[in-house]
């Protein structure tokens, strides 16, 4: 195709496990969780399974990389810290009128409302503002609210505007920090698991959340080393079905997929990364939408037992790290996961394997019934 | 891009392709136009608002038109409406979270709600801005075709902020 091509240049993950996308592949790959029983935390009656940044260490590191920031809440300053270091890795220049800056997240500062029904903090475009501001970059942002999809979406928005020409690069952030409004909801939605999550599992018996932000900057043009990552294709759809559950057919990720399927053959695909959140539903639904597509036997994995359900960052997280894993010519092991409970007996496992593939697809699914995923394939012809 | 239709409400006026067709408000227009949908009674005001708004300018498009096209909305408040009124079901002396508020504490709710009762397969997107930015939201929309092309798409502002104060401004879109 001769339309624009679209390239990683940059990426940042911070969370429990370490602040740079190495440390956390290197974590991951050590078998690294910190997905642990939370008791007396954020005022909760019940404890809860989750993986929380250490307030008193990140605070410290923050204060320290980012020096005084007074107007930045907790969730904007773990934003900026994440861009200004994919910012720094490939010396862009963050003011330029051709940068665009991308949020993607569920809920931004939604802990303020404890302190004040009418906090301004809780509007999440101006989150996103101060965010870019810091870069000293005045183009308007934008905010992608699409639930647990976000930051699939994000990207997917970011790749429409480079592809547009209107910019040539964009700083797409992703993340979400945990408070008493988003997990007391999930417990009142019975989906948390009390334990460590198994996704895929039979004994699946629900999902943990966890906090993380990362950063993926794109550009638009053609990659300048052999080894980079160049977006393929991507895809959003409905379910048309139930704004809470996931279709029983899969319909939507299943629409998500065949239209990646058509730009990209399977030969090609190292693994599907999946959302594989650890809840009845989702992880059936999943499994029936890659039955649907004929990818029983292309190999599936998914991050859940790292880091748990981390909401608008998890799209970029688990996409920076898939790429991590190509690079490194392997598969991570779903951590969690021991025997198939699913209804169609898809190709995951809790080892890690090998694999000589250039390209992978990232998969998420959430409420309001939508899907979304993305391909990116490493170096090759374009 | 071609309109293809315009819906426009405020708590004062209803606008359909600029003709005024109602003065009522959300529940008065469900009652006036539509009747018909149960599931409308347990969403909150910003699916409300933009499900009757749907509904209205939906009118004439075939279910197969209709499978295909992408939902994408837009407003500066998300999902704070809810957001407050689930907050205040978890102070420390009250406490007693609800699932069925929780859920719609996320803004692309609305966007599931329309594409369910509709059967709308295709894209379903929500974005936060800062202030109806006619131009930014123009830029989105046109971009969505680089990738899957809908057949149409709905698209606009829908923001709930209270009762006194709320607006959505949607059109119907092709290429």
């Amino acid at each position: 195709m001769g339309r624009v091509m679209i390239t990683k240049i940059a990426d940042n993950i911070i969370s429990p496990l370490g602040c740079t996308s190495e440390e956390n592949f290197r974590a991951v790959l050590a078998g690294e969780t910190e997905l642990k029983k939370q008791e007396d935390t954020f005022g909760l009656p019940e404890s809860f399974c989750a993986s929380l940044f250490n307030r008193d260490n990140i605070n410290k590191q923050l204060d320290c990389e980012l020096g005084h920031v007074d107007n930045l809440t907790f969730f904007e300053k773990l934003c900026v810290l994440s861009a200004k270091k994919a910012i720094e890795e490939c010396n862009l220049s963050p003011r330029e009128t051709n940068v665009i800056f991308i949020l993607s997240t569920t809920k931004g500062n939604v802990e303020c409302l404890e302190d004040s029904l009418s906090d301004q903090r809780c509007y999440l475009a101006e989150s996103a503002i101060k965010i870019a501001k810091y870069f000293g970059n005045n183009n308007s942002p934008l905010v992608v609210s699409n639930a647990c999809i976000s930051g699939v979406c994000a990207q997917i928005t970011a790749i429409r505007e480079l592809l547009s020409g209107k910019y040539r690069y964009a700083v797409v952030i992703g993340g979400d920090v945990l408070s008493k409004f988003i997990v007391s909801g999930f417990q009142s939605f019975k989906a948390l698991s009390p334990e460590l999550c198994k996704p895929y599992d039979k004994d699946r018996i629900g999902l943990n959340l966890g906090e993380a932000v990362g950063t993926m900057i794109l550009k638009a043009g053609k990659p300048s080393n052999e080894g980079d990552w160049r977006y393929v294709a991507s895809s959003i759809h409905n379910d048309a079905n139930h704004i809470s559950g996931p279709s029983r057919t899969g319909e939507g990720s299943f629409r998500v997929l065949s239209d990646i399927l058509k730009d990209i053959s399977v030969d090609e695909i190292g693994f599907v990364n999946v959302h594989g959140t650890s809840t009845a539903y989702n992880d059936e639904m999943e499994s029936i939408a890659l039955h649907r597509v004929n990818l029983d036997d292309v190999p599936i994995n998914g991050l859940k037992g790292y880091y748990g359900h981390t909401l608008g960052a998890a799209g970029i997280i688990e996409t920076i790290l898939s790429m991590k894993a190509i690079e490194n010519g392997v598969i991570l092991p779903t951590k969690g996961f021991e025997t198939i409970g699913t209804s169609y007996n898809v190709n995951i496992s809790n080892q890690l394997r090998n694999t000589d593939k250039p390209a992978f697809v990232k998969i998420l699914s959430g409420f309001g019934g939508s899907n979304a995923g993305i391909s990116y394939q490493k170096g090759g012809k374009a | 891009m071609t309109t293809l239709a315009h819906i426009r409400i405020t708590p004062s006026e209803t606008l359909l392709n600029g003709k005024v067709i109602s003065n009522s408000n959300i529940s008065g227009i469900y009652r006036e136009f539509i009747g018909d949908y149960p599931k409308f009674f347990k969403m909150d005001s910003l699916c409300k608002l933009g499900f009757i708004a749907a509904e209205l300018i939906l009118k004439g498009q075939t279910p197969e038109q209709k499978e295909n096209a992408s939902i994408i909305l837009f407003n500066r408040n998300g999902s704070l409406i809810t957001d407050r009124n689930y907050q205040k079901t978890i102070a420390d002396d009250n406490y007693f979270p609800s699932p069925a508020l929780f859920v719609y504490t996320l803004a692309n709710i609305v966007t599931g709600e329309i594409a369910i009762r509709h059967k709308i397969y295709g894209e379903s997107s929500f974005y936060v801005l800062s202030h109806q930015d006619d131009e930014m939201m123009l830029d989105v929309v046109k971009n969505a075709y680089l990738t899957s092309p809908p057949s149409f798409i709905l698209t606009g502002w829908v923001d709930y902020e209270d009762e006194g104060n709320y607006l959505a401004d949607i059109k119907l879109v092709t290429k």
